[in-house]
């Protein structure tokens, strides 16, 4: 996994509440094993027509948001599906962040497993955000996860929260499956207490 | 004397591994569910960095999402290549790995959370995890079950544990009796319409009443299934009698004295008197109508005697504009009535609904009427042994006389994946639980409800109130 430290990049405004993993990816692009080149599904009926034909507004048709890294929404991103396909695709196109008032618990978790920052802000840093991100490719906005601040094209401060071992995480691109089995004797100990309490969960040999 | 502790503190307690000062926790998963769309990268990476599937007698695999449901299915054939390599996948994946497996012809094939239950492997008190957001069916037996996305599948594999933080506890309690035709599904539908889809994020949510008490084991499932609908990180239902003689005598359940020593910890878990929750939701089973979604988010819920809202009532800007994108999604208007809208498919299955009692209900509708002209219906049962049961009881010739099709078991037409999916426009009465723009289809029109009323619009033609139909 990458790290995420600093980003300054263009931000691509999605005015939109309520976001869901359908949209991010239709299910058509999950017939895959592998976890790259999802880029090609994602917002694929927001951002064009049943004929194929691209939606002028949407940001990915437009010139200026071309290499957008941070996408600014609204409430409730990433509703619905527990699929990873969602960040996948948005890490495919490049999103590396996605700031909006809320997310979905299993999107928000599933962006922190492949280096992507999810940020919630009140609703007037969005909004303000919002606006900053309306402006294309003048308004590149800065994320500082160290400092836990973003910084605005017109040099205004937003701080924002995040939990501190996600953060650590995130810094350092550490591999959630490494750091768990360093615990492995604890895993263990868990094991043999549960064994003695509930049996009946380590009797049967499989199908 | 500890403190009083609801039923989820008691499972999280009992599965706590590790925790640091800061709340980060490590829990022990006592059963993981896998399927053929979301762990192929999963296994990928735990062979990329050698690692092995630390409890493969707790990893239960079934091919469910893409799955074919025509009868020619039988030969093992796939119109689509890119199913028929993960179904593939996953054949070997189980194989290699050795963990319990249901091939997509086995009798025991099925949707992987109906699956569970009907085996035996989900039992009250346990930490169960599945990559699919439907996981918290589940907690209709007083289990701890969510949904996880690909990266923490390939870590329960490996490790049999997950990271976490603890969530909320919220009580929603509904007393009292439901009135003729109303079900499991419409009491769900009614709560995710009472908190949005939102309203439980951060939370674990605990269904109680005498309302709740009084469903069966498959209504309850109904209930769990679309706490996610609502946001929950899961919905948890207290074992009791009903959950017990459910579980007793199934494949996997604990036998002998094994059983009667699983039985006497089930019974310690509900929850304690005078234990917090910091959000609690009241609702009254006798006010709830049968309901259905007329937009594109399972919180746009109305009774079936309702109307199309109008966006002109919505004062905040982004409400109002997400209502009306829906509105020109789903080709309604404003002040439209419900019972007045035209349906031309009909869904009825998947893991919210897809149970033998589901089927039983909606067969009772369909018996000596017929699928309405222009109208395509069909039944997807949720396994091979619901199935199974449907034949022995005769459902199936119902169904068909009546004039829907009978398929073989899978997800099929509540997310798409096979060819069972909407055209353009095409406007489908589902039990399923979402009705997302493009999950049934690119394009297509989906309206929630109950299998009585999803049956009771197949024989109309339009949405229909089934309390019309006696």
């Amino acid at each position: 996994m990458d790290k995420f430290t600093t980003l300054t990049a263009v931000a691509a405004p999605l005015p939109m509440i309520n976001v869901d993993t359908d949209m991010i990816i239709p299910k058509q692009f999950l017939k895959t094993v592998e976890r790259t080149g999802l880029a090609k599904g994602l917002f694929f009926e927001l951002r064009q027509t049943p004929d194929g034909t691209p939606v002028p507004e949407f940001f990915m048709n437009q010139p200026q948001y071309k290499g957008a890294q941070i996408l600014v929404a609204g409430d409730n991103f990433g509703c619905g599906s527990s699929r990873e396909h969602a960040p996948w695709a948005l890490l495919d196109y490049g999103i590396r962040c996605v700031i909006a008032t809320s997310f979905a618990d299993i999107f928000y978790n599933n962006c922190f497993q492949n280096g992507i920052l999810p940020i919630k802000l009140p609703q007037e840093d969005v909004d303000k955000l919002m606006d900053d991100a309306k402006r294309g490719q003048n308004a590149r906005v800065t994320v500082d996860l160290q400092n836990q601040e973003i910084k605005g094209p017109d040099g205004g401060t937003i701080k924002f929260e995040i939990d501190t071992h996600k953060k650590h995480c995130l810094l350092n691109g550490l591999d959630n499956i490494g750091l768990t089995l360093e615990k492995k004797s604890k895993i263990d100990n868990f094991e043999s207490r549960q064994h003695g309490t509930q049996p009946w969960l380590y009797a049967q040999a499989g199908r | 004397m500890t403190a009083p502790r609801t039923l989820y503190d008691k499972i999280w307690d009992s599965h706590l591994v590790d925790i640091d000062g800061d709340g980060n926790g490590l829990i022990y998963i006592d059963l993981h569910l896998v399927h053929e769309v979301t762990s192929p990268q999963a296994f990928a990476g735990l062979k990329a960095a050698g690692r092995k599937v630390r409890r493969p007698d707790r990893t239960v695999a079934v091919p469910d999402h893409n799955v074919p449901t025509t009868p020619d299915r039988l030969t093992g054939k796939f119109l689509d290549e890119e199913a028929r390599i993960q179904v593939e996948t996953l054949d070997r994946n189980a194989r290699e790995y050795g963990v319990h497996y249901y091939p997509m012809n086995d009798i025991n094939q099925g949707i992987v959370h109906i699956v569970g239950p009907e085996q035996g492997y989900t039992q009250p008190g346990m930490t169960i995890v599945c990559g699919d957001s439907h996981t918290s069916t589940h907690g209709a037996f007083g289990s701890l079950a969510f949904g996880i996305g690909t990266s923490e599948v390939e870590h329960v594999l490996a490790t049999q544990t997950l990271p976490q933080r603890k969530a909320k506890n919220m009580k929603i309690n509904i007393d009292g009796e439901l009135g003729p035709g109303v079900t499991a599904k419409d009491i769900i539908l009614a709560i995710i319409g009472r908190i949005g889809t939102a309203g439980g994020t951060g939370y674990v949510m605990e269904y109680t009443g005498s309302a709740i008490r009084g469903l069966s084991m498959e209504g309850r499932m109904t209930v769990c299934n679309m706490s996610i609908e609502a946001g929950a990180r899961a919905g948890l239902i207290a074992p009791d009698e009903k959950t017990f003689a459910y579980v007793q005598g199934k494949p996997h359940a604990p036998k002998g004295a094994a059983w009667e020593q699983a039985l006497a910890w089930w019974k310690t878990l509900p929850t304690d008197d005078g234990a917090h929750y910091d959000t609690v939701v009241e609702l009254k089973a006798s006010e709830i109508a049968p309901h259905i979604t007329w937009g594109t988010s399972p919180q746009d819920v109305a009774p079936i005697t309702g109307v199309v809202p109008n966006p002109a009532d919505i004062k905040e800007e982004p409400k109002r504009i997400a209502l009306e994108r829906a509105l020109n999604y789903m080709g309604l208007k404003a002040g439209e009535k419900l019972e007045e809208v035209a349906i031309q498919r009909v869904f009825i299955g998947s893991c919210t609904n897809g149970r033998i009692e589901d089927l039983r209900a909606a067969a009772k509708v369909a018996k000596g009427r017929k699928v309405a002209a222009g109208v395509q219906a069909m039944v997807v049962p949720g396994s091979g042994l619901v199935k199974h049961q449907a034949e022995e009881e005769g459902l199936d010739k119902i169904f068909l006389e009546a004039g829907f099709e009978w398929r073989e078991p899978g997800c099929s037409m509540c997310l798409a994946m096979n060819s069972d999916r909407l055209l353009p426009e095409e406007r489908c009465a589902s039990t399923s639980n979402r009705n997302f723009e493009g999950r049934q289809g690119a394009r297509g029109r989906t309206h929630l409800m109950s299998p009585a009323m999803a049956v009771a619009a197949a024989v109309t033609g339009k949405l229909a109130d089934v309390r019309k139909f006696s």
